[in-house]
């Protein structure tokens, strides 16, 4: 049994939140489909947004140089980072210059992948997520189950209690607009106290040397306006060329995450506000050994809308903890083993191979055929799976040869009807658990086909 | 026109009243069939799970057996995916190439080549029609729900013309049914729950035959209905093509 596949297991037995998830993320799906559907050229529009990115990351190191000089003549201070280690020294250096200890956020998963709030909070900084789901799940201390909606494993019930125990909000109110009205309270006391603001991006524009960050809430503005100092992490993958080709992945990003039209807030940094400073902060953490393999190297163009989880009949029902990566979902899967192969070595199993990740993908990754290309050069390496690999070369040999094939159906089949029911549904059947194997008939298409025609010497013919 | 017959491993071993559809359905258009008699599988069962090293020798049998005809026919969407995709890694040669462009799966071979759509098929059932992924984002034999374009879909095509038959609408019109080859073993409790979705919503919405390009999703499927009591019919879409009287 692989990791994901336990836990899923274990999230399907509580049917009903199963069912509620799958159905909500469908929901999302479907509002998803309808904003697309209102934009005609949307096919063009995702083979664009593909082709930038492509083109973008062939150059990248041209483009990010220029979005370094941009920024620097906009007064930024940029900070570069080649591990998650770095970034996280840089982002705490900056903190402790400024003699601060309060630190507020907003959704970065860049920051998750680093694992920057450990960090910081053993160093005895406060950091608070201000995304209302982000904020959520810090609370409860674990991690997002969706990159758009890191809290949609959780109910308004369990959500009500956990403010209650830790918010002191009314018990049993499970009331959204009450809680919703609790966690503002809360966060703009945050905001008020905060230090220093620190913010993901989605885009960093070349040309002007912009930072661009999207959201529903407007925290990344709460943040940022509030705080003196101001710190943006991106990853090497987020810059593009022009403000021309943001508008085209604006166009995108929202309908494709949640079938809004555009987030409520498109924010764009530019420069330090007055007596105030702004650091920017470019991740590597393993992009540019990514960016080399062919294969694989166009999973940088992700956006991290999330379409790909929403429209997963895997993820919506085993739930975004049983990937246990950071980032759950076919893009995910195919992001993990990178990180590390042993341990996520059963995610890109995790899938029907259905397609349908790679058909909502807004900027046209290929993630089921990466996912296909992950099984393959993880079966190579001989340390996993070695029973595995025994019955595939066992299983090579049958369906390579005509006679062993035959024999090996025959006996199958022979077995099928004529063994009793306790012996052919044993514990070994997984099949059987939840399936009835197929009713057979003594004869395959094969014999019949031999003694209509191939007996008479007709070869197919009438 | 020289047709070869393929019938995947998993037809001709539990389902040979499909591959009899098929062939029965071939003759009544009129062509020259033949069913090498030596072929086995198309490789996928090792290949969707990693091991498409292990599998080479079973894409030369099938190249072996299948580069001798004008066009490969067969009744599974999924085995000729698997076939034009990722027989890449073989080497090219003309055998090779013309395999894997002249093998076609039998709905998109009767209306893309032979250009019919109407086969005189009466057939007076509730029909909900199970859209297999490797036939509809693979092969794209339907526009997929993801996908902003035009609506079309062969096999539906091919399956309005049937007298007396009325399609059921879906709730989800093209979700995976959780077979996904050894995913089904690897994975069998969120497979299960994917097949126990896709059949709920069939039934809930009157189907009394459950129809698709591919036994594979059927065998799954059925394998559930049949664990469960429900009363419904899974037939392979050949059969019920061949259910006419030209």
């Amino acid at each position: 049994m692989t990791q994901h596949n336990q836990k899923a297991s274990l999230f399907l037995k509580n049917a009903e939140r199963a069912a509620w998830h799958d159905e909500t993320l469908w929901m999302v799906r479907q509002k998803r489909d309808k904003a697309a559907s209102d934009v005609p050229e949307w096919e063009r529009l995702r083979e664009q947004a593909s082709q930038i990115k492509m083109h973008t990351l062939s150059k990248h190191y041209e483009y990010l140089t220029r979005f370094e000089e941009m920024a620097k003549n906009n007064g930024v201070q940029i900070h570069w980072a080649s591990t998650a280690t770095r970034l996280n020294e840089i982002v705490y250096q900056i903190i402790k210059e400024n003699n601060a200890s309060k630190v507020v956020k907003s959704k970065s998963m860049l920051t998750e992948e680093c694992g920057l709030n450990p960090y910081l909070e053993k160093k005895g900084i406060e950091i608070i997520d201000t995304d209302l789901g982000e904020r959520i799940i810090q609370l409860r201390k674990e991690p997002p189950s969706h990159i758009v909606m890191p809290a949609i494993h959780l109910s308004k019930e369990e959500i009500s209690e956990l403010f209650h125990n830790q918010l002191h909000s009314e018990k049993d109110n499970s009331d959204p607009t009450y809680l919703a009205s609790i966690a503002r309270l809360h966060l703009r006391q945050k905001f008020l106290e905060s230090e220093v603001a620190i913010t993901g991006v989605n885009f960093a524009v070349a040309e002007n040397g912009a930072v661009v960050v999207c959201t529903n809430e407007g925290n990344a503005d709460l943040g940022v306006h509030a705080a003196p100092v101001q710190i943006h992490c991106m990853g090497i993958e987020k810059v593009i060329p022009r403000m021309s080709d943001l508008a085209v992945f604006i166009r995108l990003l929202a309908r494709s995450a949640t079938g809004q039209s555009i987030t409520t807030y498109t924010s764009h940094y530019l420069t330090p506000k007055p007596g105030g400073q702004m650091h920017i902060v470019i991740v590597d953490n393993g992009r540019s050994e990514l960016l080399k393999k062919a294969d694989y190297r166009d999973s940088l163009k992700c956006i991290r809308c999330g379409a790909c989880m929403n429209t997963c009949p895997v993820y919506r029902r085993s739930g975004g903890h049983s990937y246990h990566y950071v980032i759950p979902g076919p893009i995910g899967s195919i992001l993990a083993p990178h990180k590390h192969r042993n341990n996520y070595k059963d995610l890109p199993f995790a899938s029907s191979l259905c397609g349908s990740c790679s058909n909502v993908c807004p900027v046209k990754i290929n993630i089921h055929g990466q996912l296909y290309r992950w099984r393959q050069d993880i079966s190579k390496e001989s340390t996993f799976f070695h029973w595995k690999k025994s019955i595939m070369k066992i299983a090579g040999k049958i369906l390579s040869s005509n006679t062993i094939y035959n024999l090996s159906g025959k006996v199958t089949r022979w077995s099928i009807i004529h063994l009793p029911r306790v012996i052919i549904y044993n514990r070994l059947n997984i099949w059987g658990k939840d399936r009835e194997l197929p009713k057979v008939s003594g004869e395959s298409f094969k014999q019949w086909y031999y003694n209509k025609y191939e007996k008479q010497g007709q070869n197919g013919q009438k | 026109m020289k047709i070869g017959l393929f019938i995947p491993c998993y037809i001709d071993q539990f389902y040979p009243i499909v591959g009899i559809a098929t062939l029965e359905l071939l003759h009544k258009l009129g062509l020259e069939v033949y069913y090498p008699p030596e072929q086995t599988c198309c490789g996928q069962p090792l290949a969707n799970s990693g091991a498409e090293k292990e599998a080479i020798p079973i894409y030369k049998n099938f190249v072996r057996n299948f580069s001798n005809f004008d066009y490969v026919v067969s009744p599974s969407g999924s085995c000729v995916y698997h076939i034009r995709e990722n027989y890449d890694l073989l080497e090219q040669t003309n055998e090779v190439r013309k395999v894997r462009q002249t093998t076609y799966e039998l709905c998109e071979f009767i209306v893309d080549i032979l250009k019919i759509d109407d086969l005189s098929i009466e057939y007076p059932h509730k029909v909900g029609i199970h859209q297999s992924c490797h036939g509809l984002r693979g092969l794209k034999l339907g526009n997929p729900s993801e996908l902003i374009a035009e609506h079309y879909s062969k096999v539906h095509r091919l399956l309005e013309k049937a007298e007396g038959i009325e399609i059921i609408n879906l709730d989800r019109n093209d979700e995976c049914c959780g077979f996904g080859g050894t995913f089904s073993i690897l994975q069998p409790d969120i497979s299960a729950k994917m097949g126990k979705d896709r059949l709920e919503d069939h039934m809930r919405n009157g189907a009394e035959v459950i129809t698709a390009t591919d036994m594979s999703c059927l065998m799954h499927l059925e394998g559930i209905a049949r664990r469960h009591n429900k009363e419904v019919q899974f037939v392979h879409v050949a059969e019920i093509l061949n259910s006419n009287h030209l």
